[in-house]
């Protein structure tokens, strides 16, 4: 009964709420156009090196479909709750930065509209692309709300490489934007800014409900085996026994042995946390959240992997990385330096295995959908759209069922090989001598 | 046409990360004490009540067997037995018949000499009796023979004549 109603308020919210929006997005759509002229108006004034994205189609398309940095921008983390183009949840933004403080507010705020862009700023802070910037230049007010005209793109040198910078469009004048800071050491064009992004996003809240939801479903098949223990298992005890079963029979016992009871729920937990997150991703319409394509939240599992690999194993675990045993000193030494490189790689490949196949997913089902708007050339021609369309629909069907499979094997594969890596450091001696290398 | 934009989802943020940790380090404790320990505490415990189950089944199939073939080896005693019992009573039944039937034999044959026995005593009895008596007769004849002497000779011989006669019938 209580499920009933939080789906028929859902459900509601998700019907009633785009109405509430629509004349917040009317305005924002004309906004939207005088943004696109003056940004292309600044384009052709603007000379030398730096030089808009969009100012190369500008000439005969001001708003030229980009699908590489579409697919981009849908698969991004934001500071709103984007479902289609209409509904636009606000969320907590919570900001540090070094010489300011905190600052604490709704993204509400910014008044996001198409692309996620705020319209206005808040206290020194605005909303592009659906991630908070702040902005740099001096001159913009830094205090209160005031109305931004438009957001400006260029990719400038900077020590022999090309980065992207974002500007803020405020009287006629562009001011430039700092990008929330990244832990990527500017390897992929982030790195530490005047600021910190601490804001519950889009992710951080799919997260939340994703766990929650997990939670209370197994919190009632929980119940079910506690107050029926005779009962055989049904309803939702049903879906969860043999994928329990199964992590705990095909993944826990082979690899870990005896000692699996104490790895069980880590890896159980690893397993649910990754595979409801990897479905949530793939509902349409519910904001495409790309969690475990984020490369913070796969980084954090396997940060927290490394580390209960590393402090569970044994002496002969670390014994075969310092010093294989069986083997003359040379090789002793040559084979303490790959270990040693591996005990860190292993969680690295953990890592980057999940994050790039979920978001080569999502890019994947975004290109093909884009498909439409390259053959229709953006609204242009309709013909084309409608071949597009024909082409895309197929083509998207194919590889959701596909990304259905990614889902489940990934969140198989990232649990089964945090358990072949517990099993290797935790095994016992004279196991390990039967099946060593 | 393809611009190449920072690709923000594989640029770790702090924001994200701290929350992410914080979730998932909530969500297994939360899972792993609510959840996951009672439901693997609940199929270990079926489990066993089911191998708990299937061992039982398994001996109580081997008992029934056990008893089946005690069931059996009793029915078997037990046919022999009565096979023993009959044949022992037909066994005692022709001794009593031979016994009986010598001892009948032994009966008539005692009863037999005894009989004969007293035919001979009798006999014996009768003789002397027999004897007793033409003794006596020839005494009484005699008697009277000497009697009628004193009479005449061709008397006396007629006399002697008839009283022969009288003895042929003995």
């Amino acid at each position: 009964m209580r499920n009933r109603i939080f789906i028929i308020t859902l459900l509601s919210f998700i019907y009633l709420y785009p109405s509430v929006a629509q004349d917040n997005h009317q305005q924002v759509h004309q906004d939207t156009t005088t943004l696109q002229s003056s940004n292309t108006q600044d384009d052709h004034t603007q000379t030398g090196e730096s030089h808009d994205a969009h100012a190369d189609h500008a000439d005969h398309d001001h708003a030229a479909f980009d699908p590489g940095a579409t697919a981009i921008h849908h698969i991004s983390d934001a500071n709103v709750y984007s479902i289609l183009d209409f509904v636009r949840i606000p969320l907590p933004t919570i900001l540090y930065a070094n010489d300011k403080g905190w600052d604490i507010f709704s993204s509400g705020k910014f008044h996001a509209g198409h692309h996620e862009d705020g319209h206005y700023s808040y206290n020194g802070y605005v909303l592009h692309h659906g991630s908070v910037h702040r902005v740099a230049d001096a001159g913009f007010p830094m205090e209160g709300s005031v109305e931004v005209e438009g957001y400006a793109h260029k990719q400038e040198e900077k020590n022999g490489k090309k980065v992207d910078v974002n500007y803020a469009l405020y009287q006629g004048k562009e001011y430039r934007l700092d990008a929330r800071s990244t832990m990527d050491g500017g390897i992929l064009g982030g790195g530490f800014t005047s600021f910190i992004d601490f804001s519950p996003t889009k992710n951080v809240i799919s997260m939340i409900l994703v766990s929650l939801f997990l939670f209370l479903m197994f919190r009632k098949a929980a119940n079910a085996y506690k107050n029926n223990p005779t009962k055989a298992p049904s309803g939702i005890q049903g879906f969860l026994e043999p994928v329990f079963l199964f992590i705990r029979d095909d993944v826990a016992i082979p690899f870990i042995g005896k000692k699996h009871t104490i790895y069980l729920p880590f890896l159980l937990s690893v397993f649910f946390f990754i595979l409801g997150l990897n479905l949530w991703g793939q509902v349409p319409f519910l904001g495409s959240v790309n969690v475990t394509g984020s490369l913070s939240v796969t980084m954090v599992l396997a940060i927290l992997v490394f580390i209960i690999v590393n402090v569970n194993g044994n002496s002969h675990y670390w014994g075969h990385i310092f010093w294989m045993p069986d083997v003359p000193i040379p090789i002793k030494i040559l084979l303490a330096c790959v270990e040693v490189m591996g005990l860190f790689i292993k969680p690295l490949t953990l890592m980057l295995r999940l994050a790039g196949n979920i978001s080569a997913g999502h890019i994947a089902i975004l290109s093909f959908i884009g498909l439409i708007f390259i053959f229709g050339k953006s609204g242009e021609s309709l013909g084309g759209s409608l071949v597009g369309t024909a082409v895309s629909i197929p083509l998207t069907m194919f590889m959701m069922a596909i990304e259905i499979i990614v889902a489940f094997v990934q969140a198989f594969v990232f649990t089964i090989l945090t358990a072949s890596f517990i099993g290797a450091a935790t095994e016992d001696h004279h196991h390990a001598e039967e099946g060593h290398h | 046409m393809f611009n190449l934009v920072t690709f923000t989802p594989f640029q770790p943020t702090p924001g994200l990360a701290i929350w992410s940790l914080v979730i998932f380090l909530l969500f297994w404790f939360l899972m792993s004490k609510f959840a996951f320990k009672p439901i693997a505490q609940a199929l270990a415990k079926r489990e066993g009540d089911i191998q708990d189950a299937m061992d039982a089944a398994k001996k109580a199939r081997e008992e029934m067997v056990n008893m089946k073939s005690e069931n059996e080896k009793l029915l078997a005693q037990a046919r022999e037995e009565r096979a023993k019992i009959l044949q022992d009573a037909k066994e005692i039944k022709n001794q009593i018949i031979t016994e009986a039937r010598e001892k009948a034999k032994e009966e008539a044959s005692k009863i037999a000499t005894n009989a004969m026995h007293d035919i001979e005593n009798q006999k014996k009895a009768a003789i002397t009796e027999v004897k007793n008596e033409i003794g006596n007769m020839a005494l009484s004849i005699a008697e009277k023979v000497i009697r009628k002497e004193l009479k005449g000779n061709t008397e006396q011989e007629t006399f002697v004549n008839t009283l022969v006669k009288d003895l042929h019938l003995n």
